[in-house]
């Protein structure tokens, strides 16, 4: 939760490699411009938030979805953001897709190892073990954290 | 070993948006009618943000004044706030400057306005005593 006005601003280091990415070489960029620019981000994303809400209560959802947000931008008249913002959703969803996969994998590997092998190596196969439950519950954190 | 996983992920999320994903959550969340929000709809609005802070500073500076001393400032992205509909919304947030004499005069200007309806007002309170038996 934001508990001091500071929480709401976003980095400002982020937010000039952002803008000095974006304006040609050697543009000089003002102090009072990034930080103008800072609190217009902030500003935005209250704004996306509200719009994208407003969709989800439409749709008697009580989680904002990407379809939210995307909605929201063409409603904000930011229709030239919907492109590149499936694109990166489609790069998302492959990069869950691969961990999830990585993931399992290695668990095969694990089950396979376990059958074949003898209990006289459980003393590692423990440690193995003890690591991945460890990596779980970060995971769960994780998504705790999300909702 | 779950140290350096974690760190790996973190870091290929880092390739997908550069804003924290944490800050826009708080951001998201301190708006009071959103009860919850998706991994997803998450990371597809830090990188619109990251679109509209590009989008904005090359508008801002494509339309304003220093292109020939390159450089961006403040008046210009008033400009576009004021300009622009679609960046209208940020137009309270990026006001226009104006020098202090001028903001005198309007502020004489405004309590003059405020004064006579002030008088109004007295009046009307006056006839309400009236009517009262």
């Amino acid at each position: 939760m934001a508990e001091r006005p500071e929480d709401l601003n976003l980095p400002n280091a982020v937010i000039t490699r952002i803008i000095k990415e974006a304006l040609p070489d050697g543009v000089n960029i003002s102090k009072e411009a990034r930080s103008a620019i800072s609190r217009a981000a902030s500003v935005f994303v209250l704004y996306a938030t509200s719009c994208a809400n407003n969709f989800a209560m439409k749709g008697k959802r009580k989680t904002l979805n990407a379809s939210d947000v995307l909605s929201a931008m063409e409603e904000m008249e930011f229709q030239r953001f919907v492109t590149p913002l499936k694109e990166a959703l489609e790069a998302y969803r492959r990069e869950q897709k691969g961990k999830k996969e990585a993931s399992e994998q290695k668990k095969k590997d694990k089950d396979k190892k376990t059958d074949s092998e003898e209990q006289d190596k459980s003393r590692d196969e423990d440690n193995d073990e003890d690591e991945e439950r460890m990596e779980e519950e970060e995971q769960n954190e994780e998504e705790e954290v999300d909702n | 070993m779950a140290d350096v996983v974690a760190g790996k992920d973190r870091c290929a999320e880092h390739r997908l948006v550069s804003l924290p994903l944490s800050r826009i959550r708080v951001i998201m969340k301190s708006s009071p009618e959103v009860s919850s929000i998706n991994q997803e709809a998450l990371v597809l609005t830090a990188k619109a943000t990251e679109l509209f802070v590009q989008y904005l500073a090359t508008y801002s500076y494509r339309h304003g004044s220093g292109r020939e001393k390159k450089a961006l400032t403040y008046s210009d992205l008033a400009n576009t706030a004021e300009e622009s509909e679609t960046f209208q919304f940020l137009a309270d947030i990026l006001p226009k400057k104006i020098l202090a004499s001028k903001y005198l005069k309007m502020l004489k200007e405004e309590k003059r306005e405020d004064d006579d309806e002030e008088e109004e007002n007295d009046n009307d309170d006056e006839h309400e005593d009236e009517a009262e038996p």
